[in-house]
């Protein structure tokens, strides 16, 4: 029947590998272990050099060679993340606002316009469900560089430039796809047959799903809102397309406008760019149960 | 309690399918009454158009008096148990009992007495704090059924319920489900793709097939007279023998001289098959009286029978019910004599009985 994400997934995994290291020896461990650790490294130390950055004294951060060990640590860039240096909120920090608004609003309400429809497409007899599914992931597949010059003379004619609706209903768009197909997969998982006992029950087939389909959805859902957000958090071609105020404009397009001019600030690019990782970084680690049921098991279990 | 009457019942699925085709069903009340039928064959879609869950395209069903065409699910006053049992789980037993109740809106006095008289008569007492996801699956089964009780329906409507459990189990449940159906004395719809079950259950057996009733009638009737040649083959195993057959001097002569009594009424000028079950034929020793000479081509014991597969020089090798204690050896000649029993038998053109 089914069981929680949680309880699916808090257990101990069940594990193979005692029986595949007694198959492929040690050797086969060592070796598999030091080649996860090189591409470990590989992937991280562009991370790991962002992160010193961000804490080096100005003057250590353009030292040649870089120095790794033994420069002298400063929080000063992450206070000019947030502070003008005039005093007041810098223009980052808005930007800042402007990423939570946006992605925010756009995962709401891509997760309230696709649960609906993933739950219509797997329950109902929808005429050519299947080229309909197939046309709203292959707006998924277009890449948005692609679309941006109509989409921004779509937006002018809409007075939806440089505003925070444009940007949540682009990527509301983008992620619907995406959420109806994701979601539709775990509505697939639960048996029709709650929602027909809750009918014969006396429920709406509406009232069905809400009181006993969507409650088993929601490590599901809040795996797809999880993606969805991380797509809206780190987009980047819409936003230097759609928006150029600083009033609008979102981090990333921010953070990157730092570079260029004469000089670069390296250091306060670093701290911003820590900065808005870690939000992203603390959900995915709340969420994390939930990511892991989500994208492995399916919502329940039959 | 009611009887449920459907009359020309079809369905037709948005992309072509038809499902149902003009079905016509009169369960009386206080029957149990079963579908069956192989997957494909409408029994399910036909279960769920009565129960409100599936809109038929045409036709009409009736629930005692009332003609529920238009009815949701909720207003027709029946209890589906399905094959996934499809208990509410995040509530305990006890819950899963009282919600249809509570949905209703019984008084909860009513709601704790009618669960309780529920939980006795399905054994339920000490799950009734646990969760179905802590349930074996024959508990699950029970709870499912005791939560149909609790409606005093006019009618269950029972899809596959045992499909999901073992066979011993199975075979409990069957009895309980019998039992419990007689006791009650409501009308009951139980839908099966498998025929020993339909066989034990049922009052009366629907055979359905690629959308149609092809024959209504007690496990008896069904058994001995199939009305047709895919109802012959589906009830029974193993299932009958379909042996070509030519009327001559007043009987039913096949290849290689087996000879079957003829009943009345036959047609003439038609190619012509008979059904024999496997026990109404006889393996002998090679000459004895009436028996034609054949041959063992393979043999199964199952302990309290041997079923032989003998070749009688026909187009078909036919397969014999034995005592266990006729023993022949593989290839051994062997003599083939009929018991006498009437034989249905069949126009190889329509495939329907005609006599």
């Amino acid at each position: 029947m089914a069981i929680s994400s949680d309880s699916a997934v808090s257990g101990t995994v069940p594990d193979d590998p005692p029986l595949r290291r007694r198959r492929r020896g040690r050797g086969g461990a060592v070796v598999e272990v030091a080649l996860l650790t090189v591409l470990a490294v590989g992937m991280l130390f562009p991370v790991l050099w962002i992160i010193q950055t961000s804490v080096k004294e100005n003057r250590d951060v353009y030292a040649v060679p870089a120095k790794f060990f033994g420069f002298s640590m400063t929080l000063d860039h992450f206070r000019d993340v947030f502070v003008a240096p005039a005093g007041g909120a810098s223009d980052l920090s808005a930007a800042f606002l402007n990423s939570v608004l946006v992605a925010g609003g756009s995962t709401v309400l891509a997760t309230v316009l696709g649960v609906p429809a993933a739950w219509a497409y797997s329950r109902f007899n929808v005429r050519g469900k299947k080229d309909q599914l197939f046309f709203i992931l292959s707006t998924r597949f277009m890449p948005p560089v692609v679309i941006v010059i109509p989409v921004f003379l779509m937006y002018r004619e809409l007075s939806l430039i440089n505003t925070h609706l444009g940007l949540i209903l682009i990527y509301a768009a983008f992620n619907v796809s995406f959420t109806i197909w994701m979601v539709k997969g775990f509505v697939d998982e639960v048996p029709g047959e709650y929602e027909e006992a809750a009918m014969l029950d006396g429920y709406t087939r509406l009232q069905a799903f809400w009181r006993f389909t969507l409650p088993l959805l929601v490590p599901g859902i809040a795996a797809t809102a999880v993606f969805a957000l991380i797509f809206s958090w780190n987009e980047f071609v819409f936003a230097i397309f759609l928006t150029s105020s600083d009033d609008v404009r979102t981090a990333p397009p921010a953070i990157a406008g730092l570079i260029g001019g004469s000089t670069v600030d390296w250091g306060l690019v670093a701290a911003s760019a820590v900065v808005y990782a870690i939000p992203v970084l603390v959900f995915a680690f709340l969420v994390r149960k939930h990511l892991i049921a989500g994208v492995t098991l399916g919502a329940v279990r039959r | 309690m009611a009887g449920i009457e459907v009359s020309a019942l079809h369905k037709r699925y948005p992309d072509g399918t038809i499902a149902v085709e003009r079905v016509d069903l009169s369960i009386r009340d206080g029957e149990l009454f079963v579908m069956l039928g192989p997957s494909g064959c409408g029994k399910t879609t036909t279960l769920r158009a009565i129960a409100g869950l599936e809109r038929h395209t045409s036709g009409d069903i009736r629930i005692g008096s009332t003609l529920v065409n238009d009815l949701g699910p909720a207003d027709r006053d029946i209890a589906m148990v399905f094959q996934f049992y499809a208990l509410y789980p995040h509530l305990k037993t006890k819950d899963n009992l009282a919600f249809p109740l509570r949905a209703e809106g019984v008084p909860e006095r009513q709601v704790r007495e009618r669960v309780d008289e529920a939980a006795r008569m399905m054994q339920l007492g000490p799950i009734m704090d646990r969760r179905p996801g802590r349930l074996s699956g024959g508990e699950q089964q029970r709870v499912a059924l005791a939560r149909a009780l609790v409606r005093r329906p006019h009618a269950f409507l029972m899809d596959e319920p045992l499909t999901n459990l073992d066979a011993e189990l199975r075979a409990d449940m069957r009895t309980e489900i019998k039992h419990l159906q007689a006791q009650l004395g409501t009308t009951m719809v139980y839908v099966t793709h498998d025929q020993v079950e339909a066989m034990s259950l049922g009052n009366r057996i629907a055979i359905l097939n690629k959308g149609r009733v092809e024959q209504v009638g007690t496990p008896l009737e069904v058994y001995d007279r199939p009305a047709s040649l895919f109802c012959a083959t589906f009830i029974g195993s193993p299932s009958m023998n379909l042996i070509d057959v030519e009327v001559a001097d007043g009987a039913l002569r096949a290849a290689g001289g087996l000879v079957l009594p003829a009943p009345p009424g036959l047609p003439r000028d038609r190619t012509l098959i008979a059904g024999v079950r496997p026990e109404a034929l006889e393996v002998t020793a090679p000459g004895a009286d009436g028996a034609v000479p054949a041959r063992v081509v393979s043999a199964e014991s199952l302990g309290d029978e041997i079923i032989y597969v003998v070749d009688h020089g026909g187009s078909r090798d036919l397969r014999v019910r034995t005592e266990p204690t006729v023993r022949y050896d593989l290839d051994a000649p062997i003599g083939l004599r009929h018991s006498g029993a009437t034989t249905p038998v069949y126009d190889a053109s329509t495939e329907e009985l005609v006599a």
